[in-house]
């Protein structure tokens, strides 16, 4: 099944769309780890980067079209300045475990490594938080981040069998229809 | 976009406490004649927020209480009764209040709900019938906005069509249906307080599918709708005012006290008052407002303010097909069954049943969870979606003795007054029902086909957030806090707009009764207003 651009945007809607001059929540202002000064943290090409290579792990082998769906998902998150700080914190400390057990940056890695490094972050076995430890916050903003993405979308839930997931204004003619 | 002036309004006719659906009514139906001011404890939310508290409803990080910002000190609770009481996943602080959160199923009670210990033997009748109510319950039919059909055998006698066509029925109702025509079960339509079509300049249903707890488009019915009304005929609003205590005399209310987030206290006069603050915080106020007149509570000679409190009973059975249900598209109800709810006698309450169209994990929710992704993690979430049924109910629980709000002495809030104290216990005939409920909803997976897998029964029931009874309405005041016309008996200036004034529950979702209660008590409140010689209206 293949992901595009288009879907990302709908994506989008499931965790709060684009940014909003003067939409601020409290509680997701208090997001992200505090003390990483901005200019040490990761551009957002290399966080688009990073992300994808993630995705292509967390992401079923079935699914392609990972890289337009994920850049052009995070183009808008990046937007939301409160949100991208743990996002770009996060990748930043990917990125630093990567090159010091694997010797390079994630995207350099092969796809067996880079789900060992996720597994070595323990990001499988935590609850996500955003403000919690490294691998709280590893689930929250990256993997759980990108789950999202993929499993709010049309082309996400119907991999399950569901083509109007929670978060997706698919309408209201699919749940009166039978199984495909 | 709230103001940030929390000042007073000086000229007010009408002071209304609580931004819920009783407040919002009576203050919409009001503003156009009076000077009208609504003090809520809660914020103000911006509309575009709510795709970041649907959000919040998915990510399992946030717990409900944070989807709308529940805050743990000015929200503190206390829960003393055998039955524990979550009070801070049943309800919303703000403007619209639960109505922000809340399910959106709008039925009327039924004429014996009006008369359980005539018609039931047990409980108090309630001092007006279903046909005082019945026009009230058609106006607050077009102000929520309701699509329904009328090809409910069970329902009261209506006069006029709903405001909208009902939602139709599901595939999953579908399968549903070949069981109940064996069992003889008869199922029909929903009224919902949702969209089905553009209404009253708020969009259709687009399936998002997180009803409860957040609309982001607003299609199902909050009372920000005529909060907004309200305001734009003048009423004014003013959010994050927690109202302290009613200054009073032995016969009528001087001023609502109010404190504001920069830490000062305000005095709302008025000529009169709604209390509207819900089934916890309207008695809460009440007690706290004591003094040499009412040394148990304002409004209380009676002693039953904070009394009997009540909410419905959830009962409920799921399992799994071997095929496919088509769950999660939606998050409401399309079919029910009434069908027993008027079998109700001294021994079992009335029930309703409804046949669920999000039975079992939403894949998205689950797909956060767990310690696996890729194409381990999808195969997971093939294995656990797509084959779940449920049929849900709600259960009366009669009023009792030993269900009360009270106050919490040894626990205090942001502004250092005691906190409410949920101290909830459930009778054996709500029990008795729930096993009922229970029993036809087994018959019906077991015709289905379905492995039975879970039951919400007896043991392990739970509360379905209706707060109910604890300023109950009657006609001796010595036996109820307020009149048929929700005016309290110890003072003439002082209404009460809320399920607590509720005798007995039914076993229907409250709101639009609320609703319709209070339409009827703003008749009331505009009466008094009217003869007062400072109101906007005598200028």
């Amino acid at each position: 099944m293949e992901l595009t651009r288009r879907d990302a945007v709908a994506a989008l809607t499931a965790v709060g769309g684009v940014a909003t001059a003067g939409v601020g929540l409290s509680r997701l202002q208090s997001e992200g780890p505090s003390g990483d000064p901005e200019e040490s943290l990761p551009p957002d090409q290399h966080v688009k980067e990073s992300m994808v290579a993630i995705a292509e792990v967390v992401y079923p082998t079935e699914v392609s079209g990972i890289e337009p769906f994920v850049e052009e998902f995070l183009d808008s998150r990046l937007e939301r300045e409160d949100h991208a700080r743990g996002v770009r914190a996060s990748v930043a400390e990917l990125e630093d475990r990567a090159e010091s057990w694997h010797g390079g940056p994630v995207t350099e890695l092969s796809r067996e490594t880079r789900e060992q490094l996720l597994r070595e972050v323990s990001a499988h076995t935590v609850d996500e938080h955003p403000t919690g430890t490294t691998a709280e916050r590893m689930r929250y903003y990256v993997v759980n981040e990108l789950l999202l993405a993929l499993y709010a979308s049309t082309k996400g839930g119907k991999l399950v069998g569901l083509e109007n997931p929670q978060g997706h204004p698919g309408g209201t003619e699919s749940y009166q229809q039978g199984p495909p | 976009m709230s103001s940030t002036d929390r000042t007073p309004v000086e000229t007010a006719d009408l002071c209304i406490v609580g931004a819920g659906p009783a407040g919002a009514l009576i203050a919409d139906r009001l503003a156009s004649e009076f000077e009208v001011v609504v003090l809520d404890a809660g914020p103000r939310f911006e509309d575009e927020s709510r795709l970041q508290r649907q959000k919040r409803a998915i990510r399992p990080f946030f717990d409900r209480p944070a989807v709308w910002d529940s805050d743990p000190e000015r929200d503190a609770h206390s829960a003393s009764g055998e039955w524990f009481y979550p009070l801070n996943h049943t309800r919303v602080k703000g403007i619209g209040g639960s109505t922000l959160h809340w399910q959106g199923m709008v039925m009327r009670l039924h004429e014996d709900d009006f008369n359980s210990g005539s018609e039931r033997g047990v409980g108090p009748d309630w001092p007006i019938e279903y046909e005082d109510l019945r026009p009230y319950y058609a106006d607050a039919e077009r102000e929520i906005g309701v699509s329904g059909a009328e090809d409910n055998p069970f329902a009261p006698p209506r006069e006029n069509r709903f405001p909208m066509p009902a939602f139709r029925p599901s595939y999953s109702d579908s399968l549903f249906a070949e069981a109940c025509e064996e069992l003889e079960i008869t199922m029909h339509s929903v009224p919902n307080a949702r969209n089905s079509e553009s209404y009253d300049d708020r969009s259709e249903c687009v399936g998002y599918g997180t009803c409860q707890p957040v609309c982001p488009t607003g299609a199902k019915y909050d009372a920000t709708v005529h909060i907004d009304r309200a305001e734009s005929k003048g009423a004014t609003i003013i959010d994050r005012a927690q109202v302290q205590r009613l200054e009073h005399t032995a016969d009528e209310i001087r001023a609502a006290v109010y404190a504001t987030p920069d830490g000062i206290e305000h005095r709302q006069t008025a000529d009169a008052f709604v209390l509207a603050c819900g089934g916890v915080e309207t008695p809460r106020l009440l007690l706290l407002s004591e003094s040499p007149e009412y040394p148990d509570g304002l409004a209380n000679s009676s002693g039953l303010v904070g009394q009997y409190f009540m909410d419905h009973l959830f009962a409920g059975a799921g399992g799994v097909l071997d095929e496919r249900t088509r769950q999660n598209h939606v998050g409401f109800f399309t079919s029910e069954s009434h069908q027993f709810y008027d079998e109700a006698d001294e021994e079992i309450g009335p029930f309703k049943l409804e046949f669920s169209n999000y039975a079992g994990p939403s894949p998205v929710e689950l797909a956060l969870t767990g310690d696996d992704w890729g194409d381990d993690l999808l195969e997971r979430l093939r294995a656990d979606y797509g084959n779940h049924i449920a049929v849900r109910g709600l259960v009366e629980q009669l009023p009792r003795e030993d269900s009360y709000v009270g106050l919490d002495p040894d626990r205090t809030d942001n502004h250092g007054n005691p906190v409410p104290d949920v101290h909830w216990n459930v009778g054996d005939r709500a029990l008795r029902t729930i096993e009922r409920a229970n029993e036809i909803q087994h018959d019906i997976l077991e015709e289905l086909g379905a492995e039975i897998t879970w039951t919400a029964g007896p043991e392990n029931t739970g509360p379905t957030y209706h707060h109910m009874g604890t300023t109950r309405m009657g006609t001796d005041p010595a036996e109820s806090v307020v009149d048929p016309a929700l005016q309290t008996h110890d003072l003439d200036n002082c209404w009460i707009a809320s399920s607590s004034v509720f005798p007995t529950g039914g076993a229907f979702n409250p709101t639009l009764t609320i609703a319709a209660l209070s339409l009827r008590a703003a008749d009331t409140v505009e009466g008094f207003l009217a003869k007062q010689p400072s109101s906007k209206l005598a200028d």
